[in-house]
């Protein structure tokens, strides 16, 4: 059976990535898409701005974009995995075309479904989400393999207009699982209250 | 309930329009569909609301969900064949309690002639319940208005994931497309 472990040739950690993304994050919402994004956003400190999604694959950066259209001055950050983006790669198309100014997506990319067997997704076989991407119109696009880079990220991240896609490409290696929030119901008001001050 | 009389030359998406207008609407998503072109382009031509054209319905339920955890409201327009595509998605709205608000125009139903819509046509109603959405029929042009504006009471005030399933006898898109 194949594994992604034969061609994944990044240094980054995933864990340590995320990390270093959400230590600037400020005031900025993030939304995770299911599998171990949730874990590495978790695993830096629970959030009010944290909506953790842990079902509906491929919806993440839909989920964000609709919340970036609802709060056009609050920056809205994806940080999802590369097999959850691809069950939703229409919706680059989708956003290209309207291009939120306030939406970050992140896709931090082991090639692997890590959380089923670490079985190979696409993009282990030469599928290049940044292309896509930009090839659907998000105007500020990159592909992160090291530190220098991710550091370079930042700016393009939280304050230059979007919207902006990254890959970063990171280890297979996971972190520990953490407890992460999972009642949707809880989640998604605390969320709605921090992000639009609405009470549900 | 009395149904007024309408003047020439009028549609149902004109009132049902004006209603998303009156109760804050602020966000259309949508594949395009004969049965809704008209209310899409009442919407699409409206500065207060961002019509955003999807690739896949499926979009739209995470759209819907981005929108009111953001605070906003937002209205769902997709041809019955879209809804197979959407009960994944739909686990956001059930499981974090979301309001909402779709209006389905028919396929695969009254007078259909092109035989591959009517398996997505006839399920469309039992997807929808699977995914935990309250359905309501309007079979009437005349009724889609105060339909609609049921089921948004349904949606927003009481909280519901509700669609309007807006029958092919009214959109008459029997043989096209």
């Amino acid at each position: 059976m194949a594994t992604s472990k034969t061609n994944n040739f990044a240094t980054l950690q995933r864990r340590s990535v995320v990390h270093r993304i959400l230590k600037d994050r400020g005031d900025a919402a993030v939304v995770t898409g299911i599998g171990n994004a949730s874990h590495d956003v978790a695993s830096a400190g629970d959030d009010d701005r944290n909506m953790y999604l842990f079902g509906i694959m491929g919806g993440a950066a839909m989920v964000a974009f609709g919340i970036a259209v609802a709060q056009p001055e609050c920056r809205v950050v994806v940080i999802t995995g590369d097999g959850e983006l691809l069950a939703g790669i229409g919706s680059l198309a989708t956003i290209g075309v309207e291009k939120p100014k306030n939406l970050s997506i992140l896709v931090i990319d082991n090639q692997a479904y890590g959380a089923t067997g670490n079985q190979h997704t696409h993009t282990a076989r030469g599928v290049d989400l940044v292309g896509i991407a930009a090839a659907s119109g998000f105007d500020h696009t990159a592909l992160i393999t090291d530190n220098k880079a991710l550091e370079a990220a930042m700016d393009d991240i939280y304050k230059k207009p979007g919207p902006y896609f990254a890959v970063v490409k990171v280890m297979t290696k996971t972190g520990s699982r953490v407890t992460v929030p999972n009642d949707g119901t809880r989640t998604s008001r605390r969320f709605r209250k921090a992000v639009a001050g609405e009470d549900a | 309930m009395a149904v007024k009389k309408r003047k020439a030359g009028w549609h149902w998406s004109q009132d049902v329009h004006r209603h998303f207008r009156e109760i804050g609407i602020r966000q259309v998503a949508y594949v395009p569909d004969s049965g809704t072109a008209r209310l899409i382009d009442l919407c699409s031509a409206d500065r207060t609301m961002r019509s955003v054209v999807l690739t896949t319905e499926e979009e739209g339920v995470a759209q819907m969900a981005g929108a009111w955890l953001g605070g906003q409201r937002g209205v769902f327009l997709t041809q019955s064949g879209g809804v197979g595509n959407c009960i994944n998605m739909l686990s956001i709205i059930s499981e974090c309690r979301i309001p909402l608000l779709a209006i389905v125009s028919m396929r695969g139903q009254w007078g259909e002639t092109i035989p591959w819509q009517v398996p997505m046509g006839q399920g469309t109603e039992a997807a929808l319940e699977a995914g935990g959405v309250l359905v309501q029929h309007v079979d009437e042009a005349e009724q889609v208005p105060a339909t609609v504006e049921a089921a948004a009471k349904l949606a927003f005030d009481a909280n519901r994931a509700v669609a309007v399933i807006v029958s092919q006898r009214i959109s008459g898109t029997g043989g096209k497309g």
